[in-house]
């Protein structure tokens, strides 16, 4: 499947790519490295950019990553830490050295997240009216009607083209076997397709020799496809439809992809308070006076929205959204009640989920996971914990989790008596041998584990934006690539 | 200035970032105007009142009770830290740039990106300012930094903000600030050069009125327009009514009222209250009313012009609070 026709009559039999030069000394060891790609055929593109990669001296990388560090802080693609009186901007790290996806694997990777965005929208669909899914026992009742992201509101409640989640960043690794695995779906409001797009162009302006003629597909229309979904499904009749950004506001850590957004779709960015809710209809304050509203892409969390229909204390929200949404005026993205199937638990059943609505295998596999609310699956996680990841289901952001491998015996038993206390609130899954890629590192050139998240845009139909934000797990040996646990990100080239 | 016909696509602009521009150009000028005034007090201020001299900042800026409770002295070194480095002070530049980057950030997705760099990247400069950076025989590199900063802003600005609404607001910031920061200015050394004796002699206090032109960039123009020397009524003037120098109190008002003209012919804005007082404001500013005033009443109409100047602010930002 992953292994393009084209190339393989091509390549077959060439040996693989030997790391020399500044890559010299670079040993994947066991994982599947992005780059030498072992027992894949060979891209042409990968060994120029290999060859002109080894070709770099080491100083010349370290003097374009600091050049790199200084430009993010100036221009500043940070987010922000506050505490007590300071305010500290922090970058993500940027690591020089792009992970490289072949047309081949994009191909996968783009009708997977395709197939998936689909069946998550039919699966919203259907828990939200006939609930056919959980009469016919391929979901368990009980997980979705009283999970904490099921949302009363939604029931029985219309969305334009039954698209709920208009954004989706699905968590991508892949394992030794260079076979791509999802890990989870971010259905809610993902992060990190501003980075996507300023990583590329960090790349060229530090790394434009290294880009050279070669023929990487461009991430820059993300704003106008967004656009142009928010567009579509804003409510019917309307012409020249108003879309804004909601952000929490200056002091939200993500308000640099905010304004991202709002800048790449060209609309204003607005916070709550910059809303009102009269006569039924969603308006903005500005100068002359108030200005109707027709899509709201929100980047604050269901709870968040309105005062009026959940957390009566949200400062953030606008009162009255909710209904205003009820009766059509205005078109919310993503829709509230997304975050049932982005759950944990929920991602288990995600392989039967797209069968039973789409009669497809899947495109992409899951990761193998159990969940530990069913005995057989407890007991195996209880026996094997050493050897397993484990994770509660609510949390995000890699907090809370249990890497069975790289813990303590004290840790495992704690953590053992929290599994026992609460098992529903767990899922487990063998440790993954995730793949590694070339990153600049304080000791060379060193193999550093990664995953990808594309991001898919869905009005009336999918799109992916060719790339997505690959993260990197900075600390030698970590598998975490979260940006609050020592992550870092690198542009992600998809090869035309 | 010509008028463009608003384009087919409607771009509305949030009432909220509407404020937040006009303080944005009020904060970074502010910057450049308290550099001026602490550099041109440590370099031509020096002689034999230098505690006067500096004492002038704090009392421009209505600071003397703040200012007193922090040091016994006014003094280079005094003046400097309260200034400079202290960013429990709301009048210092380090407050200046945190304000007016917080403002930026908050129309990051408006300005251009050539603006939030520089300002982020000057706020940077602004924060590393430490005790032994200010030292004598730094002070004036340090206001020197500071001013390059403001007028880089100032010209990033100048070639790079899209013109539309939220330009003709920026626009009515800085001007505001400008004209409120010359009638600051006038107001100390008239204060402490004018009212004491009935027989102002310019001559007297050349120094002085020279550091008063120079802190507000009009020494030169000045001398070329009055070769013979300083009276009050002429400074006065100068400072208040000549429409070519840059920092009067007269060309600052005339181009809040372009821009207030602006918004309303191309925007629609309901700008009636702002451009009556500033009509009411501008008539008092005659060549003949301030030579009248400048022998001993100038104090108390430059408190009206301030005031004034504050009014039309709020009068701005009422027309689109709603």
């Amino acid at each position: 499947m992953q292994a393009g026709g084209a190339f393989q009559s091509q390549s077959q039999g060439q040996s693989q790519l030997q790391p020399h030069g500044t890559m010299q000394g670079y040993d994947p060891q066991l994982f599947f490295c992005e780059m030498l790609r072992p027992g894949q055929p060979q891209h042409p593109t990968l060994t120029l950019l290999m060859s002109r990669l080894a070709a770099l001296p080491i100083e010349s990388l370290r003097r374009r990553a600091q050049d790199a560090e200084r430009d993010l802080l100036e221009r500043g693609i940070t987010f922000t830490v506050y505490s007590d009186a300071t305010a500290i901007d922090r970058i993500l790290p940027f690591d020089l050295i792009p992970r490289v996806i072949t047309p081949a694997e994009w191909h996968q990777i783009e009708t997977g997240v395709i197939q998936r965005v689909r069946a998550l929208n039919m699966f919203l669909r259907d828990i939200y009216h006939e609930r056919k899914i959980l009469a016919d026992k391929i979901v368990p009742a009980e997980l979705v009607l009283k999970n904490a992201g099921y949302c009363q509101a939604m029931v029985g409640f219309n969305v334009p083209f039954n698209t709920y989640v208009h954004v989706c960043g699905t968590d991508i690794v892949r394992d030794e076997t260079g076979a791509f695995r999802v890990l989870e779906d971010n259905a809610r409001t993902p992060s990190g397709v501003a980075y996507v797009v300023e990583n590329r162009h960090m790349s060229l302006r530090v790394m434009s020799d290294l880009m050279t003629s070669l023929r990487v597909r461009g991430v820059d229309e993300y704003g106008l496809r967004l656009h142009n979904a928010m567009a579509e499904i804003a409510p019917t009749g309307v012409d020249d439809p108003q879309v804004v950004v909601l952000s929490p506001g200056i002091f939200n850590s993500a308000y640099f992809e905010h304004v991202f957004l709002a800048r790449e779709m060209g609309v204003p960015l607005v916070e709550g308070r910059d809303l009102t809710v009269e006569q039924g209809k969603v308006w903005m304050r500005t100068t002359s006076g108030l200005a109707q509203v027709h899509t709201i892409y929100r980047r604050i969390g269901d709870d968040f929205l309105d005062p009026d229909a959940f957390n009566p204390d949200s400062m953030l929200g606008v009162r009255g959204l909710i209904e205003a949404w009820r009766h059509g005026t205005v078109a919310i993205a993503n829709a509230v009640g997304t975050g049932v199937a982005d759950d944990k638990a929920i991602y288990a059943y995600m392989p039967r989920i797209i069968k039973y609505y789409l009669s497809e295998e899947p495109i992409l596999q899951n990761v193998e996971t159990r969940i530990c609310a069913e005995p057989d699956a407890l007991a195996y996680t209880l026996d094997h914990l050493h050897e397993l990841v484990v994770k509660p289901v609510a949390e995000s952001g890699g907090y809370g989790l249990l890497i069975g491998p790289h813990a303590t015996k004290a840790e495992l038993a704690d953590f053992r008596a929290l599994l026992r206390a609460d098992p529903s609130n767990y899922i487990s899954q063998p440790t993954l041998k995730l793949s590694v890629s070339p990153t600049l590192c304080a000791d060379g050139v060193k193999p550093r584990h990664v995953d990808l998240r594309p991001f898919a845009v869905t009005g009336k139909d999918t799109w992916v934006l060719p790339g997505g934000l690959t993260r990197v797990a900075l600390r030698p040996g970590s598998l975490v690539v979260n940006s609050s646990q020592g992550g870092g990100s690198k542009d992600t080239w998809v090869l035309a | 200035m010509i008028d463009v016909a608003p384009s087919h696509h409607k771009v509305h602009l949030i009432a909220r970032h509407a404020e937040a521009t006009i303080w944005l150009a009020r904060y970074m000028e502010r910057i450049e105007n308290m550099a001026r005034i602490l550099d041109v007090t440590n370099t031509f201020a020096r002689d034999a009142d230098d505690t006067r001299n500096w004492l002038s900042i704090p009392r421009i800026n209505g600071d003397l009770t703040e200012f007193y409770k922090k040091h016994t002295e006014a003094t280079q070194r005094s003046v400097g830290e309260f200034y400079l480095l202290d960013q429990s002070n709301g009048t210092s530049v380090q407050s200046f740039i945190a304000a007016g980057r917080e403002n930026a950030r908050t129309l990051r997705a408006l300005i251009s990106t050539e603006m939030w760099l520089q300002i982020n990247v000057f706020y940077a400069r602004i924060r590393a300012l430490t005790a032994d950076t200010i030292t004598p025989d730094h002070f004036t590199t340090v206001c020197a930094m500071l001013k390059d900063g403001a007028q880089a802003h100032t010209g990033i600005t100048e070639g790079t903000l899209y013109r539309d609404q939220a330009w003709h607001f920026y626009m009515i910031g800085r001007y505001l600030e400008r004209a409120d920061q010359t009638t600051r200015l006038l107001d100390t050394r008239f204060h402490s050069l004018a009212p004491q004796s009935d027989a102002v002699d310019a001559d007297l206090d050349a120094g002085q009125w020279n550091a008063l032109l120079r802190a507000a960039a009009g020494y030169h123009a000045y001398r070329r327009e009055h070769p013979n020397g300083y009276n009050a009524q002429e400074v006065a003037c100068f400072m208040l009514v000549d429409t070519a120098f840059p920092r009067s109190v007269g060309l600052n008002l005339t181009q809040v009222g372009r821009h207030l003209t602006q918004l309303r012919r191309r925007y629609f804005l309901r700008m009636s209250p702002a451009m009556e007082r500033l009509d009411q404001l501008s008539a008092t500013l005659t060549e003949g009313n301030v030579s009248e005033l400048a022998g001993r009443k100038l104090s108390p109409f430059l408190d009206y012009v301030q005031r004034e100047i504050g009014s039309l602010h709020e009068d701005i930002v009422a027309t689109f609070s709603h």
